[in-house]
């Protein structure tokens, strides 16, 4: 049993640096190499699932240096964990298989499978994480592949600004969390999950501490979830391959940060400061990022609002202490989203990269499949009754409810929206007739559904975007004598039937959720529908409240400011005063040995003579 | 079995100056001291600790305890072999050499030999002598084939570390004296065991720290006194930028490690001006190497200037590993100094070998070079990544190390906020590193970069084995901590 996720962890590694040594030459061989690693992670997934819910731990030493630091690299699978390995491995293996087609003709072919299994690595690393600095490790890793596979097209001016745009706004939330992590050490002296959580006592003994160290543990889930302020970066990765954004810029990378603070929830659970902030961020993004999403016209950068503010609910679910409903809608997501983006690249790989929602119209007709399932995932994001997000998102509304309305109703506003914008891209893209540049006639190639190992996949998610919210894959996760302390609104059960716990109003919540559904889907409708253009113009959404454009000037006011005014004094006042004033002290040297016809070496082998002698000297007497 | 190591590299020199020869002697020679290395670091016996392989002649002045004694422990296997995978690369990636082409390539190799003397001795003289062997064919090597304004570079780092010899000098022999009489001596052996009994009052402490803090420091660019090194590096030969930043350097770290450590730690709290202790002043000084010169990093439009002042950072984070003198922050301080020594070469390397092909280091005259020169570019980027602390790679560890340091039981307010500081500039060197490497390798290909010819033939191996170590190191770091943990707590106790 105990080998089973080092499996699933290892032949991802395995494939990456074969890739990286030899590999990278032959196409086929990396293609075949990844895609080998992936499914034998999956089968391995599927084992480990099979053998039952007992908690799986090993782990081997990584840095030992007696009693005051022991760090391990130790894998741990409990129930979270096997949801998370079912999540990333099964839509993991459904990525690399679509990919083979998508990314058939790239010429850095090679060094995407390289970079995608690296992101697998390190993504599966963050999941069997079974200490803080190890679910640390793994998660600069992850930032690492998003940055390579951002970049993938590094040609691309866009691409590349794009890549480190992400890698150091991750920066930033990891700075936070490295903090938090030597806060807790420092407390607790300890860093694996389980012993920290038994020294949880020596943190509570002081609250402001304890809410310091939780919020800087949370600011690692604010960069890699992407939550204001630092959610800038994820719409600008959509420069990325598409598959790449369905697989970690969707289902499964972004959720990191979620996941985390799930593991971590009985660090937030005792600081109701914290969690009033994680809710508080969680809402914000929800609503600001689904505003932002109605006025987009790039069908990739509308899912990535979307997502960003799908990450805004499950964060805000953390802060309603339900982290089993945050999970429950990051396992729903997670396929929905996926196949939203793998569909979405469908549309972009039959129109040859035309991004543009305006451009495209009448798709229904030419990709029949593409437009089933995209309708499918369309349906189980903005909540249509019986699909899977319908229950998730009811459980997290259910929890925001509970924790006042200042948290609902954004968040149900949030849904409306999220019904709106999507039933817009559906409406122009796939609806109506189909654009032509000149206005009127059709162009002659305007679209296709792809070949079978594009359009399998997205039957298989579109498939599990409708059960998935019945939970046949998961087991009780946060039950009630997991914590006492938190007491969770929302559990799975082994039924799969959403049990709420001590939750009052429980009808209410529901039929409003199928209102926002009806009312943003009817408006949408009402409003798109047999437009060439948008009819609704806010620039303020469409320019995503100019925060992009702050930061730059931010980033412009302080540090390269800072830069150029520290260059400036290193180089006028540090070596220009302090360095020639030391220069002028030893000029009486130089001078004379310059007199003496010596240079610079002669010069220096005269110093260094005169001091041995003089120590010489001194030491002798 | 050490003698023969420092001789190869000495006797190769020598015939290489004397006319004999050509690069491939010095091939040779780097292939040879690396492969000792290797053989004496199988021999070395891990469980036992301490010096070892130790030969040591007769004391050479009557009344003083000064030999000629070479041994290794953990500390300097460590260094030493990092001294020969950075001079195995240095070598290879030597550009070609029209004039005076031995004098070049012998002085390279002498380079090394006196760092790895430094590393060797152990006799405190010779670990001195050895070092300022090294600076000459440094300064030589600048000044004669440099590029830009090298003879004026090559004439500031001589001011600059001949003062930073004679300071430290100084404060050797300030220590020598604080010691009692009839305990005195140059061995590093015995000193160690003299360090341990705590001779040497808490006050009397300070006027020594001091000075070698000082003097060490300007060899290791701590701030003030750091001015030298990024011109310095810019200016200088790809194998000598490569050496001195990534293995002379480290030899002020090493002495701090060796002698102020075991000798001094009562300074560290010691005050030296109102209620500033040492470590309060060692802390602000290094917070200015990270933060400061992190933001003056940002500013250059340069590679070789960024990489130059990227590497006076990080000596901020081996000197804050230091200065928490606890066994966790001195581990991260010392497989820093192995870790960054050999990301450093490795970047060094690949600049020179841009600036061979281009001419110039300018960001405006660059770009696109990963589709020109893959390999080169792909161990750019293994090199960017470990500098910049990515996991994987031991930087990681080293750094991990150095902040859980800080943070250790017993550390003080202004250390714990130092610790926190100094994560902010793991954001900052992403900042510069990533930029710098956008701007040189991603983006449109120039026209110049498309005549360009990638590395090829061994040398590709000589540069990949910088970036292999480092991964190596970075998975399997208690290896290697093994090796330092019985010299460390010996330096402490």
């Amino acid at each position: 049993m105990e080998f089973l996720p080092w499996l699933i962890l290892l032949s991802p590694l395995a494939s990456a640096a074969c890739i990286l040594l030899f590999a990278h030459r032959s196409k086929a061989l990396s293609v075949t190499l990844s895609l080998a690693a992936v499914l034998t992670a999956f089968g391995a997934t599927v084992a480990l699932l099979a053998a039952g819910s007992q908690t799986v731990a090993s782990s081997v030493t990584w840095i030992n240096l007696g009693p005051a630091l022991h760090l391990t690299i130790g894998l741990k699978v409990d129930a979270l964990t096997r949801v998370m390995l079912l999540v990333v491995t099964g839509i993991g293996a459904l990525v690399h298989i679509y990919s083979t087609v998508y990314m058939a003709e790239d010429e850095g072919k090679s060094r995407f499978f390289g970079s995608l299994s690296l992101f697998m690595f390190s993504m599966l690393g963050i999941v069997l994480a079974d200490s803080l600095t190890m679910i640390f490790i793994f998660w600069e890793l992850v930032g690492v592949s998003s940055f390579l596979l951002i970049g993938h097209w590094f040609t691309k001016e866009s691409a590349a600004k794009a890549a480190n745009k992400a890698f150091l706004t991750n920066r930033i939330g990891d700075f936070g969390f490295m903090s938090g992590i030597l806060l807790v050490w420092a407390a607790t002296g300890a860093v694996g999950f389980d012993a920290v959580q038994q020294n949880m006592a020596k943190l509570t003994a002081n609250p402001a501490l304890l809410t310091l160290a939780a919020l800087c543990l949370f600011c690692g889930a604010v960069g890699k979830s992407a939550q204001v302020p630092l959610h800038v970066w994820l719409p600008d990765a959509m420069e990325g391959p598409t598959p790449v954004s369905a697989l970690i810029h969707a289902a499964t990378m972004v959720a990191a940060g979620v996941y985390m603070l799930a593991r971590l929830f009985f660090l937030f659970a005792p600081s109701p400061d914290a969690l009033t902030v994680i809710a508080a961020i969680g809402v914000v993004t929800a609503l600001l990022a689904a505003l932002m999403a109605t006025q987009q016209d790039d069908i990739k950068r509308i899912l990535a609002y979307s997502t960003l503010s799908q990450l805004g609910f499950m964060v805000a679910a953390i802060g309603c202490q339900a982290p089993g409903s945050a999970m429950f809608h990051l396992f729903t997501h997670a396929f929905f989203k996926a196949l939203l983006f793998l569909g979405a690249g469908a549309v972009i790989h039959g129109l040859h990269h035309e991004q543009n929602i305006w451009k495209m119209g009448g798709l229904r007709k030419t990709m029949p499949k593409t437009f089933l399932t995209f309708a499918i995932g369309t349906l189980a994001l903005t909540g249509a009754p019986f699909l899977a997000g319908f229950f998730s998102k009811d459980a997290i509304l259910l929890a925001a409810y509970n924790k006042g309305p200042l948290f609902f109703f954004p968040l149900l506003l949030s849904a409306v929206l999220t019904a709106f914008y999507m039933t817009r891209l559906v409406v122009v893209a796939f609806f109506g007739e189909a654009y032509h540049p000149t206005g009127h006639g059709h162009s002659k190639d305007h679209g296709h559904d792809g070949p079978a190992a594009m359009t399998v996949p997205l039957l298989i998610l579109a498939a599990l975007s409708v059960i998935a919210g019945y939970g046949f894959f998961a087991e009780p996760i946060f039950g009630h004598d997991l914590f006492h302390t938190a007491h969770s609104l929302a559990t799975f059960s082994a039924a799969g039937v959403l049990e709420y716990v001590d939750a009052p109003h429980v009808a209410l919540v529901p039929m409003l959720a199928v209102g926002a559904f009806v009312l943003g889907t009817l408006g949408a409708w009402m409003l798109y529908s047999g437009k060439a253009k948008d009819p609704v113009r806010i620039p303020l959404f469409a320019n995503r409240f100019y925060i992009d454009e702050a930061y730059a000037a931010l980033i412009a006011g302080s540090q390269e400011m800072l830069a150029s005014v520290s260059d400036w004094v290193d180089r006028y006042l540090i070596d220009g005063v302090l360095v020639r004033g030391i220069a002028g002290l030893t000029w009486g040297t130089g001078y004379a040995l310059r007199l003496l016809q010596l240079g610079n070496i002669q010069g220096y082998a005269f110093i260094f003579g005169a001091g041995v002698v003089v120590l010489l000297f001194l030491l002798n007497k | 079995m050490l003698t023969t190591l420092l001789l190869v590299p000495i006797v190769t020199a020598i015939a290489l100056l004397l006319g004999f020869g050509n690069r491939s002697w010095a091939k040779a020679s780097a292939l040879v001291q690396l492969a000792l290395t290797l053989f004496v670091w199988s021999g070395y016996d891990q469980t036992l600790g301490g010096y070892q392989f130790v030969s040591a002649s007769e004391p050479l002045f009557a009344g003083l305890d000064l030999r000629f004694s070479l041994g290794v422990d953990g500390l300097s296997l460590l260094l030493l072999l990092l001294t020969g995978l950075v001079t195995v690369a240095a070598v290879w990636m030597s550009p070609k050499i029209e004039k005076r082409a031995n004098l070049f390539d012998g002085s390279v190799l002498l380079i090394s030999a006196g760092a790895a003397g430094a590393f060797l001795a152990k006799d405190a003289f010779f670990m001195y002598a050895f070092h300022e062997l090294a600076l000459i064919p440094t300064f030589l090597l600048i000044g004669y084939w440099g590029s830009g304004e090298r003879q004026n570079v090559a004439w500031k780092v001589t001011i600059f570390l001949a003062v930073g010899s004679i300071v430290l000098l100084a404060g050797l022999v300030d220590l020598y004296l604080a010691i009692p009489a009839a305990l005195r001596s140059f061995d590093l052996q015995k000193l160690q065991e003299v360090a341990a009994q705590h001779l040497i009052p808490a006050t009397a402490q300070v006027r020594p720290w001091l000075l070698l803090t000082a003097g060490f420091g300007i060899l290791i660019s701590l701030f003030p006194f750091h001015s030298w090194a990024a011109p310095a590096y810019a200016s200088a030969p790809t194998p000598v930028a490569m050496l001195h930043s990534g293995v002379l350097k480290k030899f002020g770290l090493y002495g701090i490690i060796r002698l102020v450590v075991p000798f001094l730690p009562e300074a560290f709290k010691q005050p030296v001006w109102g209620n500033c202790t040492a470590q309060d002043l060692l802390l602000g000084l290094l917070l200015c190497n990270i933060l400061y010169i992190g933001l003056v990093t940002i500013a250059q439009r340069k590679l070789d200037y960024v990489i130059g002042y990227s590497s006076v950072m990080h000596m901020g984070y081996v000197f804050l590993g230091i200065a928490s003198m606890n066994l966790i922050g001195l581990s991260g301080a010392c497989l820093l100094m192995f870790s960054h020594g050999l990301s450093v070469a490795a970047l060094f390397a690949v600049s020179g070998a841009i600036r061979e092909r281009e001419g110039s280091l300018n960001f405006e005259r660059l770009g696109g070079a990963a589709k020109a020169v893959p390999y080169l570019a792909i161990c750019f980027a293994l090199a960017t990544f470990a500098s910049i602390g990515l996991p994987g790679f031991s930087n990681f560890a080293s750094e991990t190390l150095v902040f859980f340091g800080g943070f250790q039981n017993g550390a003080s307010t202004f250390l714990k906020t130092a610790t926190i500081l100094a994560l902010w500039g793991v954001v900052i060197s992403a900042v510069y590193m990533l930029r710098a490497y956008k701007a040189v390798f991603l983006g449109e290909k120039t026209t110049a970069a498309a005549k360009w010819t990638d590395l090829d033939g061994s040398a590709r191996f000589a540069l990949a084995a910088l970036p292999l170590a480092l991964l190596l190191a970075g998975f399997f770091p208690q290896y290697f901590l093994g090796y330092l943990k019985p010299t460390l707590e010996a330096a402490l106790r």
